[in-house]
């Protein structure tokens, strides 16, 4: 078994296109991640910097409402200011929905978007409150994207202080024991290890790995310091750090007279070379997008790529693409979780922008939000900081199911101006790969919505 | 089967085959909604993230309790004798605890220890077992596997996600009350056939289909009727055309967006309780659901609040609910992966710890009373010198609970429900 260009789009990408071709080889299809960036140039999210305007703005307007607290009307003023601005942010956010959404339905490298989600949920990161709660798009925009085909270690520091992640883990508050802050606030503040157990049993060694209660709180220590201001984005405030050397599985680090930031990213550098991190990554990566229960040799050979090359993730990619067991029960993979499900359908009916529910917040909650509730995957909000779940059991349950069934027989009315003849459509979206039995059932279907419908909610679309 | 084309024949044949072949689709099994084989009824709720037991269930009696939390806002709690105080959330619990329907096992964990993951935590807890990754299938289900003739309507697990504590051999219904469904017959009958051959998906649309009551239970025969296949195959209504109806469109915006209504009202713990009433008090007699989001890193004073009323409100919406007689017969057991740190951590929260609380309510068993011992909170008595020592496996509550509602063998609890257990060290809560 080798690489398949159908199969390598649905596998790997966001599924086949009525209107773009497949990438013809491994290499091809790693050229197309490592070139530019056309979806995000086509259909563009909001970075960090211009996320972060919002934020100092949200402060500002914060101020010069408690400046208003004694004056009626002044405090009206202020309120509706505060009102505008976060509905702004909220309508913002559902377009960045749509934007991804759009970017699975027409770029010609729907690689790049699959690792982009995949990366997002490694680092899953959620907002707790306010104008952060809309933020997780642009923390990916920013920390994760452009790293998707680069060194692991580089997403990882720039995951780890991104803002979102200091909010999301409590880092940006957390204080070492003996800081100078501490005896500023008469003791009534401290350390926080949240973040530190995160990177350890999630970001990097896996819940298996060598690591112990002592080297979280070691990690702990060594983290204070990083957090951020509203204002300002990130800063580094040695007044948090705890003083002193810490220790992290067996290794000094720290222990400078001013505490700086280069003590925190060494660290981060040394857990991302780790040989438990290359075997955790590799495992997820494999259970991601080739089966739940994945090959030890396709593990492996993966975990030994990355050894290699320093973490060099498209090195590891290279190795996916070319691995036997990467192209092993065509059609008979992963179930599509409802965001690939969702990305897929409208790719295999060309869904024009023009028909999405671009600045149109109720519209976007109407087709798109609550149905991927209702799916199980109510977007940018998982239960924690370990993500979506990968097992296909968890995706198709009888109310899952349910939930796409019931979107299939009415998102395309919505979303097309036509419904086009779903024989075609199963051509275009499976190819070659189409089952007889099902081309048969949906040649079947008493009227083409109908049609449509069973094409996508057959096991044939639904797995990958 | 590429490139093997089907002929009319061999698409009938293999109608055929799936009419006789599906005995394992609950779709085409008869759902039998006869007597269950019990009386009494059975709640399990986990409490994911970890719950605070130190906040819940206040201390106060404790000596060293008072310089741990500092900040929890004191005398604001709901004094329920000198030793304990409930939490200001769970105030509208009080009455329950007079009235002996309340209860607490403290100082409780699972076998797990010192890793602190809740992933790991969550996946112990429900498998039952002493490690990670030592089953796939969960404690509830192999408690169902020891009882014969046990049916999909006695056990719901309830809400948008499956749960590996019912996950297993023995039939459960999965299912959440804002999941509907509606397909024309035909559609249905052939989503039935091209979803035949996965039985992950044949399985789920077949509880679907019965679920929204699109399907009779044992409708199956009727639906894979031949003669009604061999009329689909014609193929002949796909030449009507692809120009949108503005009619369907605005049918189509209707149905998302009411869809999109209940999911919202779905949201609430309370539907849940609702919805797990409602079959309790008809055939189920075993219901589980999630509550979310004990997690309480930081500002626990405001975080821990939300989620504790949920709870109150959960188990309030259950005893209403179900109506006095059922209640009576009824045990809930609220769960959690691990205990909280004793301490507050610098950011006016609590980190990952070990030993925590079990709260148990229902008319079924003994409750104003917290048992499980207390070992204090002394740096000397704290676990790793952080965390509550856990005086009792959980596991053996639970078990002590099954045994006294379902007069299930000690063998089978200890051997294949939890494996490596000693029932002997079970709370007496069972009236």
């Amino acid at each position: 078994m080798s690489f398949d260009p159908h199969l390598a789009e649905i596998r790997f990408g966001t599924g086949l296109s009525p209107r773009l071709a497949p990438a013809q080889s491994a290499a091809a299809l790693l050229a197309r991640l490592r070139g530019p960036d056309e979806a995000a140039a086509a259909y563009p999210i909001e970075g960090w910097a211009g996320f972060q305007a919002r934020l100092a703005r949200a402060a500002e307007l914060t101020e010069v409402r408690k400046a208003a607290r004694n004056d009626a009307e002044a405090l009206r003023a202020a309120k509706k200011q505060q009102n505008l601005h976060n509905k702004a942010a909220r309508q913002a956010r559902a377009d960045w929905v749509v934007s991804m959404a759009l970017r699975r339905a027409h770029t010609p490298d729907g690689f790049r978007e699959r690792l982009t989600a995949f990366w997002a949920d490694h680092f899953t990161v959620q907002g707790k409150f306010g104008i952060p709660r809309r933020g997780v798009a642009p923390f990916t925009e920013s920390a994760i994207r452009p790293h998707v085909a680069g060194r692991f270690a580089d997403m990882l520091i720039a995951a780890t202080t991104a803002p979102m992640m200091l909010h999301y883990l409590d880092q940006a508050s957390s204080i070492g024991p003996n800081a100078p802050e501490v005896k500023r606030r008469g003791g009534r503040a401290g350390l926080n290890e949240n973040l530190a157990r995160e990177v350890m049993e999630l970001h990097t060694l896996g819940a298996g790995g060598p690591y112990t209660q002592d080297d979280v709180q070691q990690l702990a220590e060594l983290l204070t310091g990083l957090s951020f201001t509203f204002e300002e984005g990130f800063v580094f405030r040695p007044r948090f750090a705890e003083p002193g050397p810490e220790v992290v599985l067996g290794k000094t680090y720290g222990g400078a007279e001013v505490p700086h930031l280069a003590e925190v990213t060494e660290a981060l550098e040394d857990l991302a070379r780790h040989p438990a991190t290359a075997r955790h990554l590799a495992r997820k990566l494999a259970v991601h997008f080739v089966s739940d229960d994945p090959p030890e040799a396709l593990i492996a050979d993966m975990a030994a790529r990355y050894a290699e090359t320093g973490g060099q993730l498209a090195e590891v990619y290279a190795v996916l693409l070319d691995h036997p067991a990467a192209w092993t029960a065509p059609l008979g993979g992963n179930v599509k979780p409802p965001v690939d499900f969702i990305g897929s359908v409208l790719r295999a009916l060309d869904v024009p922008a023009a028909k999405m529910p671009l600045g149109d917040e109720r519209g976007f909650r109407i087709a798109l939000a609550a149905p991927m509730q209702q799916m199980g995957q109510p977007w940018e909000q998982p239960n924690g900081p370990d993500g979506w779940p990968e097992a296909d059991g968890d995706w198709i349950t009888p109310q899952r199911y349910a939930a796409r069934l019931q979107w299939l027989t009415s998102a395309p009315l919505l979303l097309l101006d036509e419904v086009p003849d779903p024989r075609e459509v199963l051509q275009s979206a499976l190819g070659p790969l189409a089952p007889e039995g099902l081309r048969f059932a949906v040649a079947a279907a008493q009227t083409r919505i109908e049609g449509l419908a069973l094409a996508f909610a057959a096991p044939a679309f639904q797995r990958m | 089967m590429m490139g093997n084309r089907l002929n009319r024949r061999d698409f009938l044949w293999r109608s055929a085959l799936i009419g006789c072949s599906a005995a394992a689709s609950p779709l085409v099994t008869p759902m039998s909604f006869a007597a269950a084989p019990w009386e009494n009824r059975l709640v399990v709720l986990i409490l994911r993230g970890a719950l605070d037991g130190l906040d819940a269930l206040r201390p106060v009696g404790d000596p060293d309790f008072a310089a741990l939390r500092p900040d929890r806002g004191a005398g604001t709690g709901v004094a329920l004798d000198g030793a304990w105080e409930l939490h200001p959330a769970l105030a509208p619990l009080a009455p329950l605890w007079r009235a002996g329907e309340l209860g607490f096992v403290n100082a409780t964990s699972t076998p797990y220890r010192d890793k602190r993951s809740h992933f790991d935590g969550q996946d112990i807890l429900e498998a039952g077992t002493t490690g990670v990754g030592q089953a796939r299938d969960g404690w509830l289900n192999r408690m169902l596997q020891a009882v014969p003739g046990i049916e999909a309507e006695t056990t719901y697990s309830i809400g948008r996600g499956d749960m590996l504590l019912t996950t297993g051999a023995a039939p459960v219904t999965n299912w959440s009350p804002d999941a509907a469904l509606s397909l024309s017959p035909q559609t249905e009958r052939l989503l039935v056939m091209v979803t035949h051959d996965d039985p992950l998906f044949r399985d789920a649309l077949g509880e679907a289909l019965v679920l929204s009551g699109l399907v009779a239970p044992g409708a199956a025969g009727e639906i894979l009727q031949m003669a009604e296949m061999m009329e689909m195959a014609e193929g002949r209504a796909m030449d009507g055309g692809g120009t949108m109806d503005p009619g369907a469109t605005q049918d189509a915006r209707k149905a998302l967006a009411e869809a999109a209504k209940a999911a919202r009202g779905a949201g609430g713990y309370d539907a849940l309780a609702r919805f797990a009433s409602q079959k309790l008090r008809a055939e189920a007699r075993i219901a589980t659901f999630s509550i979310n989001g004990w997690d309480t890193h930081a500002a626990q004073h405001r975080t821990l609040q939300g989620p504790l009323e949920s709870l109150a409100s959960v188990l309030l919406t259950l005893r209403d609910e179900l109506g006095p007689a059922v209640w009576g017969k009824t045990a809930v057991v609220a769960m959690t992966e691990f205990g909280r740190t004793a301490r507050l951590n610098g950011t006016g929260g609590s980190d990952h710890g070990t030993a925590g609380l079990m709260i148990y309510a229902g008319g079924a068993l003994r409750g104003q009373q917290v048992a499980g011992g207390w070992p204090g909170l002394a740096e000397a008595d704290l676990y790793a010198r952080r965390d509550l020592l856990p005086l009792s496996d959980v596991r053996a509550h639970a078990a002590g609970v099954m045994q006294g509602l379902f007069g299930l063998d000690r063998a089978v609890l200890e051997g294949q429900v939890f494996p490596g257990l000693d029932l002997s060290g079970a709370a007496r809560l069972v009236l």
